[in-house]
């Protein structure tokens, strides 16, 4: 649902400077196809800190979607009304869903899920700041859904068109499940500010309380985000974080002012001479003091992770222990990724109707063959997108290495002769 | 939207009680299921989750408006769902039981979803059109239910010591409550009767093969038989539900009238 670029803390793993030791050509020709927006693919070569900031950026992307879930996920037993209760149930779930395919995309850069989630119970790990601020009252998934997956979108739209392909297909997917939830948020919104005067005084404290965080959810300005400049080189970033702020704060204004709610900056104004809004300072204190880990229900957020993940271990080793009894576990080979005890990685196949092929969808984790059509299904095919499933051990896939790649491919490109197009035929001569 | 204009008018009651018991039973365990979001084991099995309460969620608004056009007191779905108070409630005490781990959990969605599966296949043969739709729809529902749960079962049973423990713990903390899915009381019969409702006391021999068939293959002993509690369906419920309610009715009861 979110990211937020983090990198500002500014430690030493966040600079992304080009390594000298590495091969100068092939760095030339990775540059060269990502400056000619072609995607890079996981066996592909890649600058070390290409990997790293990626990885970085995926699994916080991950890690935010996830924690993401409690927020709004304190009110789905408190929904009120049965149709609230589901939207909400279903737009959480799409959280998880959407931190699935995340966590899948960053394990195609060689670390295990389960790495990345140690990171982030350590405080290794950030995850977007906006989640560690209270959902106190109902209009909070109000505005959560209207401003955090507003902001959300506007970041993410650009990271479709990221260099590195499993992400920028994860984001293709993760967009185009996501077009309800700032809808929801805003009619949410809309019925508060038009309802009681409790409601909407509950709507305007909501509002108040997430305009600043939303705003900031665009990581530090530019001339404090040492990163963005290489990471828009590398189009693993594609537009500055003050660009999409200002875009994210055009469109928002008049959304607020259509249903009489006010944003808490009295120095917000159009300005016809720049068509844009200007506003005002932001807090960049607490922007940092959330960064850090201080942010006010960090504390909750951070243990209910951890809760959840140790509850579940034995759930999980239960799981992989009578995996390993079935027949079909002897010709499964040894997961490389896999450590500790989360579940094995399968790939995902989908036919999406009879008449096609199944095409690759993504990952799950499971723990026995059944157990990932499951997962499958509930993951993948939420929106009606297939009639069958195959699921893949992903240590059972046999890949073609790209370093092979000219030698397995180029030969075709003069065989020109094999289409039909090759052979010129009088046009008054049919059916040939 | 359901549509009870053809009833009889001497079924009219008794078709309306009928509707709340299916709706509560699927609304309660929605309720409990939603609870987990965000704190299941692992990442797959919360989306799983989440899908069994979307599932129960469509089935309890099916249920419940039809239950409320057949009462006539200008209610809907939402008004039933939060209005109501733990003496009026329908459902089983099966679902009203607590999540505790998640074996309590997978216990309780194996023993309903099994039953909820059996019910659902003869009620689809009902001679009242609404009910069969929802219960048409709600078949496959169900099956992908029970399928799930029967497999935790199994991986729970069968997994390690300590995940063969808390599964026999959690169906033994569930086992009192599973005679009351099949009693019949002259509400049910009469309805069973006309081949509008289900004769519960008949899905019994079918649901204990499949339980035992799970349970053989999950190494677990079937629980030991001792005095049940029943009493849901007539609105004598277990001290869990007052809570649920005081959580899922909280914004109903603290703004009186407001929309949402």
């Amino acid at each position: 649902m979110k990211t937020t670029d983090l990198n500002a803390s500014g430690g030493p793993a966040s600079q992304a400077p080009i390594d000298p030791t590495e091969d100068a050509d092939k760095l030339a020709t990775f540059d060269a196809r990502v400056a000619a927006d072609d995607f890079i693919e996981p066996k592909d070569w890649m600058p070390e800190n290409y990997r790293k900031s990626l990885m970085r950026q995926i699994s916080q992307h991950a890690h935010s979607e996830i924690v993401g879930m409690l927020p709004e996920g304190n009110w789905i037993t408190r929904a009120p009304t049965l149709l609230r209760k589901a939207v909400l149930l279903a737009k959480v779930q799409d959280e998880g869903g959407h931190g699935l395919y995340l966590y899948a995309a960053a394990e195609t850069l060689g670390t295990s899920r389960e790495e990345m989630i140690d990171a982030l119970h350590a405080g290794r790990a950030k995850y977007s700041t906006i989640f560690s601020y209270p959902t106190p009252t109902w209009a909070d998934i109000g505005a959560i859904g209207w401003l955090v997956d507003g902001a959300a979108v506007v970041n993410q739209v650009p990271l479709q068109r990221c260099s590195y392909g499993p992400y920028a297909r994860a984001m293709v997917r993760i967009c185009k499940e996501e077009s309800f939830h700032q809808r929801q948020g805003y009619e949410i919104m809309m019925t508060l500010a038009r309802g009681s005067p409790e409601q909407k005084r509950m709507a305007q404290d909501a509002l108040n309380r997430w305009w600043w965080p939303s705003i900031m959810m665009f990581g530090p300005p530019d001339d404090h985000s040492p990163n963005s400049a290489q990471s828009i080189r590398w189009r693993i970033k594609r537009e500055t974080n003050d660009e999409l702020r200002q875009k994210f704060i055009d469109i928002t204004v008049p959304q607020a002012e259509a249903i009489g709610l006010t944003l808490p900056d009295p120095e917000l104004k159009w300005n016809e001479a720049r068509g844009a809004y200007d506003f005002g300072p932001i807090d960049w204190d607490e922007f940092y003091a959330a960064v850090r880990g201080e942010g006010p229900v960090a504390k909750e957020r951070m243990q209910a992770r951890i809760k959840a993940w140790k509850d579940g271990a034995w759930v999980r080793e239960a799981a992989n222990a009578h995996g390993k009894k079935l027949p079909s576990h002897a010709s499964v080979p040894v997961d490389r990724l896999r450590t500790g005890d989360d579940w094995s990685l399968w790939e995902v196949f989908i036919r999406a109707k009879n008449g096609l092929s199944h095409k690759h969808v993504g990952s799950v984790h499971a723990a026995d063959p059944r157990m990932a059509i499951e997962h499958a299904r509930d993951i993948y095919t939420r929106r009606l997108e297939g009639v069958s499933l195959w699921v893949v051990p992903s240590a059972q896939i046999t890949a073609s290495d790209p370093a092979e790649s000219a030698a397995l491919f180029e030969p075709a490109e003069d065989k020109i002769y094999r289409h039909p197009t090759f052979y010129s035929i009088p046009d008054h001569i049919k059916n040939i | 939207m359901p549509e009870a204009a053809n009833v009889a008018e001497s079924n009219r009651a008794a078709l309306a009680e009928y509707a709340l018991r299916l709706g509560d039973d699927s609304l309660i365990l929605a309720q409990q299921l939603c609870a987990w979001c965000g704190h299941a084991p692992a990442i797959e099995v919360d989306l799983s989750l989440t899908n069994l309460a979307l599932d129960l969620i469509g089935q309890a608004r099916g249920f419940l408006s039809y239950g409320a056009q057949l009462r006539r007191l200008n209610e809907d779905a939402d008004a039933l769902a939060f209005g109501r108070d733990v003496l009026d409630f329908r459902n089983c005490l099966l679902v009203e039981q607590p999540d505790g781990d998640f074996a309590q959990t997978i216990a309780r969605q194996f023993l309903f979803s099994s039953w909820q599966q059996l019910f659902l296949d003869v009620l689809a043969q009902s001679r009242d059109a609404t009910l069969a739709g929802i219960a048409k729809k709600a078949i496959e529902e169900v099956s992908y239910h029970a399928r799930f749960a029967s497999e935790w079962i199994v991986r729970l049973g069968d997994g390690t010591a300590e995940s063969h423990a808390r599964m026999t713990a959690g169906l033994d903390w569930m086992w009192r409550f599973v005679d009351e899915l099949f009693e019949t009381d002259p509400i049910e019969s009469a309805l069973a009767e006309q081949g509008l409702g289900v004769d519960c006391a008949g899905l019994r021999p079918a649901w204990d093969t499949a339980i035992r068939k799970t349970l053989a293959e999950g190494t677990l002993p079937m629980p030991a038989v001792r005095r049940s509690v029943t009493g849901g369906r007539q609105g004598r419920h277990t001290e869990h539900l007052g809570r649920l309610l005081a959580d899922m009715q909280f914004l109903q009861r603290a703004y009186p009238g407001a929309n949402w």
